[in-house]
């Protein structure tokens, strides 16, 4: 292979691209309208351009070098990497560090300060957000770009569950599952049997219906202006300053009132659920409706020609995804103790998405991992608040060139050697 | 009736917009025979295939499947628009509705057939047990509750499962690669993995869409061995498309000629060796030699 | 009676320009077989572009309605045809052979990309141009009366004039023979010797170029505009898309005057609140009913 660098092409190259540059950023970057008038901002434009030109030099060397050809190789031949098939006999780190994290887990809440909880606990609600969507785009392949519709679902169940009902915490947790997967089932059967990117679209267009509906019907959902949403009560005691009949979590236990007690109660509560949302995912990818999904997934045709009835198995993941989605909701009004509409925008979809896509579609570690970094970081780095969206938008384009699995290493599990036999 | 045909084809017909692909095709199947569909490039033998396995509906004619345990009508169980009458009565309506909602090619697999497909479709980045397993689907405990649980039932049905998937790798011979992905293998174990993985859905009629294509001349052989214990020990049907005609005058026990959409023979492959009709289809139509008759 | 004729006149000129933007989605699907995501943050773009242009041209002093609406009707098509080519490059081409789902993925990527530079690059505020042509024609009908303005008699005029050339160039040129040869068969295509990569390329920028003609005219009608436009509009034109049979370009703009029409008619006569989930509860009507859309053929898939 000739691995000699032909300087001058790359150079070249690295011209048109600044040309080319120079007419997308020029009159968007360099021109700032301000009212009718404009302002001009050349320096910007120069840096633009100027990074486009030394991108674009450093990417053609690169691709000229022997490692650069061989990536091109690797991507022209289509070769999907990354999976592996672990021997039998093998047996997990996993079994020892799992203990750890779940004791280091609950004992959060007692060590952690106030804001840290409140962190966490968002982080928390991402986790379960990503593994939700996880199975929908990761287990069945089925892009769902509404999921904060499912997340509305669940927010919005609570706190009018509530409010016209008289239903609480406890009894909305299943209630919006149930009703997030009905959502789900509802807009799901008509689609699914369709094309996959018509559904991309429908559900594009359902996550904007559902906060559309939470802005206009202001009779029922107050419009714009939010309705507030309960917390979860400790088998009946009321995480309150005071409460008109009955006792307080603190009055009972005789401890003084402390706002924290009820963060540090969602987020026992929150724990428990994403490891039990955890271990069903773990199940999930061994049984016949996991590995249904994941085959449909590689293959849809194939399943139709062994027996699979590719509509309802996609309706199950759909429909499971947007429960998670739904429970998720649930939490996160309690947590907020007040939702309105602008907390369920595309960009809240856009940033699951991002998790799901950087922990690597069907990797359950990654997409945790992915949760706290993605929701976490951006709450330490405030500054860079503006450039959130466009952070997202860059790694999902360039993880899908790089590394389309994620970041984390697709494991199957094997099947010891049977002799075989029918019945 | 049950040792007669197990498929009956009769008047055929598909049209894809203003092209006519089959025109009036009409043949039978024998149980427990082993049937080839040959023809040139182009005949329409894929496409009717397709029309048989439920991938194509059909825009005429019947294709009726007569398996052990059901009848099916395979362009009914796809789904067919209303008809005046159903708004008469409810029960053809709601037959109709059902099947419109939740039918298509998967009931055919159910009723009994399996197919293989000419352009290989494994599931690649799946291991290779995992594709029979998934094959099994609808043999599987599907409960939700008692596999979140790990029930012993559950285990139990896995198991089973299990069995079955090592001993059709068994018998095509991929036992050793059993835990590698589905992709990785060869070609020629990627045929017999297809065949394998049909087979694992218990089917009494079996179609497979060129089986030997870029099979080198002993795994021909192989394969012909293989479709022979399935046909004698497993009591399935077969119905192949093949281009080989060594192997297909050599396996098969009646053969049915397609040309430009239309039956032009059928017989046994004595019968069809001499037939001037065929020899004119072939020779006619293409220059390479592929026939060797 | 009027208010319904009104309505008819609004979505009309609504309609034309729905079929514009749609025509985009349609020829990048029937090309690549999958949704350009990013297609509605084109148009966004380019109602920025006319923005700046018409600023700049007012700070160089030139004042004819004319002059400016094909000045800005050109460089505002030159450069969201550049960007319609940059995001094929960027985005869908180093994927070609990937799944759907990572080219999906990644045109949701795009798309949010081109919505966060622009905000942040223009600032998150509302911009306008001021009004260019005032005036409308005025019909009595009985009591009431329908007027067109002269604007929107401009917008008809400028989308069907668009829908003419484009319809030619893909029925009688030769680039239109390539293109409709690689929209059949992109492998047999290029065995023939067509540049299939750069026929892709071209209708992107196809693509691109009449989302930038509806940017003009819709920014210069309503005057108003900010970075979040292009994604309703886009799943409305994406509608107009499906309605019309996705792939067919005259389907594109029969489903763009459909949408429109009934659009209007919708918000006119019931609840102007709701008009958008009334375009998209029609998307999922049409999916139940007839996926294939009015024009479109039905899909065969490939076994």
């Amino acid at each position: 292979m000739d691995s000699s660098i032909d300087f001058k092409k790359s150079l070249i190259d690295s011209i048109l691209a600044g040309l080319m540059a120079l007419v997308l950023f020029g009159p968007i970057v360099g021109i700032v309208l301000d009212g009718y008038d404009f302002n001009t901002e050349y320096d910007r434009v120069a840096w633009f351009v100027a990074i486009v030109m030394v991108g674009r030099f450093g990417v053609s060397c690169f691709l000229q070098s022997s490692k650069g050809k061989e990536m091109l190789f690797k991507r022209s031949s289509g070769d999907s990497g990354g999976v592996i098939v672990t021997s039998p006999n093998y047996k997990s780190q996993m079994i020892w560090i799992i203990p750890v994290v779940i004791l280091v887990g609950l004992l959060v809440p007692f060590i952690a300060s106030k804001y840290v909880l409140t962190v966490v606990i968002l982080g928390l609600i991402y986790v379960l957000l990503g593994l939700g969507l996880n199975i929908v785009v990761g287990l069945a392949g089925l892009l769902d770009l509404g999921f904060v519709g499912f997340y509305a679902i669940g927010a919005y169940g609570l706190a009018l569950g509530y409010e016209y009902l008289g239903l609480g915490f406890w009894s909305m947790l299943p209630i919006a599952a149930i009703l997030a997967a009905i959502a789900g089932a509802i807009l799901g059967f008509p689609v699914l049997r369709m094309h996959g990117d018509y559904l991309a679209i429908v559900t594009l267009g359902f996550g904007e219906i559902i906060r559309l509906i939470l802005n206009n019907w202001a009779d029922v959902t107050h419009g714009p202006n939010g309705v507030s949403a309960p917390l979860p009560s400790f088998f009946g005691l009321e995480f309150k300053r005071r409460v008109a009949d009955g006792t307080t979590f603190h009055e009972y236990f005789g401890l003084s009132y402390d706002s924290g007690f009820k963060y540090m109660f969602i987020y026992l509560i929150l724990f428990l659920v994403v490891l039990l949302v955890l271990y069903v995912k773990k199940r999930l990818v061994k049984m016949p409706i996991g590995r249904a999904w994941e085959a449909l997934r590689e293959d849809e045709i194939a399943c139709r020609s062994l027996g699979l009835n590719h509509v309802l198995v996609k309706l199950s993941a759909f429909m499971m995804g947007a429960s998670v989605g739904g429970i998720a909701g649930v939490f996160f009004a309690t947590y907020q103790g007040f939702v309105n509409p602008s907390s369920f925008t595309f960009l809240e979809s856009a940033l699951i998405l991002a998790i799901v896509v950087l922990g690597g579609l069907g990797s359950t570690l990654g997409v945790v991992i992915a949760a706290f970094g993605l929701t976490v970081l951006p709450e330490l780095l405030r500054e860079f608040a503006e450039y959130r969206i466009l952070m997202f938008g860059v790694l999902m384009v360039v993880m899908m060139i790089w590394k389309p699995r994620g970041l984390v290493r697709v494991t199957r599990t094997g099947f010891a050697t049977r002799k075989g036999a029918l019945k | 009736m049950s040792k007669e045909n197990i498929l009956a084809v009769e008047n055929l017909v598909m049209h894809f917009g203003g092209i006519k692909a089959l025109n009036d095709i009409t043949f039978n199947i024998k149980k427990g025979s082993v049937s080839a569909l040959i023809g040139p490039n182009g005949a329409g033998k894929t496409t009717v295939f397709n029309c048989l396995t439920g991938f194509y509906k059909a825009t005429g004619g019947h294709i009726r499947l007569t398996t052990d345990h059901k009848d099916t009508s395979v362009i009914q169980v796809l789904g067919e628009p209303f008809q005046p009458l159903d708004f008469v009565s409810p029960m053809a309506f709601i037959k109709r509705l059902k099947y419109k909602m939740f039918g298509g090619s998967h009931l055919v697999n159910r009723s009994g057939l399996a197919r293989t497909f000419q352009n290989i479709r494994l599931f690649k980045e799946m291991s290779v047990v995992e594709n029979l397993l998934v094959a099994q689907h609808m043999t599987a405990n599907r409960s939700l509750i008692a596999g979140i649980l790990n029930t012993k039932a559950f285990r139990e049905a896995e198991e089973e499962a299990l069995q079955k998937a090592f001993y059709w790798l068994g018998v095509v011979d991929l036992v050793s690669h059993a835990n590698r992905l589905a992709g990785e293998l060869s070609y020629g174990q990627q045929r017999r993995l297809e065949i394998a993985r049909s087979m694992c859905t218990n089917p009494e009629l079996i179609c497979l869409d060129e089986p030997a294509a870029g099979l080198n001349p002993s795994e021909t052989e192989e394969l012909t061995k293989m479709i022979r214990i399935l046909r004698d020990q497993h009591n399935v049907t077969v119905l192949l498309i093949e281009h080989d005609m060594g192997m297909v005058m050599d396996i098969s026990d009646y053969i049915v000629v397609l040309d430009h959409g239309q039956v032009i023979a059928k017989g046994d492959p004595e019968n069809i060796k001499n037939n001037p009709k065929v020899i004119a289809a072939y020779l006619g139509a293409e220059d390479e030699d592929e026939v060797g008759l | 009676m009027d208010i319904v004729l009104q309505q008819l006149v609004n979505g009309l000129t609504l309609g034309s320009v729905y079929g514009l933007i749609a025509i985009g989605y349609t020829m990048v699907y029937g090309i690549i077989g999958m949704i350009n995501f990013a297609h509605g943050d084109v148009y966004m773009v380019s109602a920025y572009i006319t923005a700046i242009v018409v600023a700049l041209l007012s700070y160089f002093g030139i004042e004819s309605f004319p002059i400016i609406i094909v000045g800005t009707l050109f460089i505002t098509i030159a450069i969201t045809g550049a960007y319609g080519w940059a995001i094929e490059q960027i985005a869908y081409r180093p994927l070609r052979n990937s799944s759907r789902l990572a080219a999906l993925i990644s045109a949701i990527g795009m798309s949010l990309i081109l919505q966060n530079y622009v905000q942040i690059s223009q600032g998150a505020r509302q911009q306008g141009i001021p009004n260019l042509l005032s005036g409308a024609v005025r019909f009595d009908i009985g009591d009431g009366f329908v007027q067109i303005t002269y604007m929107k008699l401009i917008i008809l005029l400028v989308a069907f004039i668009s829908m003419g050339v484009l319809t030619y160039i893909i029925q009688k040129t030769k680039l239109g023979r390539m293109c409709r040869a690689t929209q059949q068969d992109p492998k047999m295509a290029s065995i023939l010797g067509i540049n299939t990569d750069r026929i892709i390329s071209i209708v992107f920028v196809i693509g691109a170029s009449m989302a930038a003609v509806a940017g003009v005219l819709i920014t210069m009608d309503y005057g108003a505009f900010d970075f979040y436009v292009g994604f309703i509009i886009g799943i409305k034109a994406f509608t107009a898309a499906v309605l019309g049979g996705i792939g067919s370009l005259p389907g594109a703009m029969l489903g763009g005057l459909i949408l429109g029409i009934s659009e209007s008619l919708f918000a006119g006569l019931i609840s102007s609140d709701y008009k958008d989930v009334f375009s998209f509860s029609l998307l999922v009507i049409i999916l139940i009913v007839r996926p294939s859309g009015l024009l479109g053929k039905p899909e065969v898939e490939k076994v």
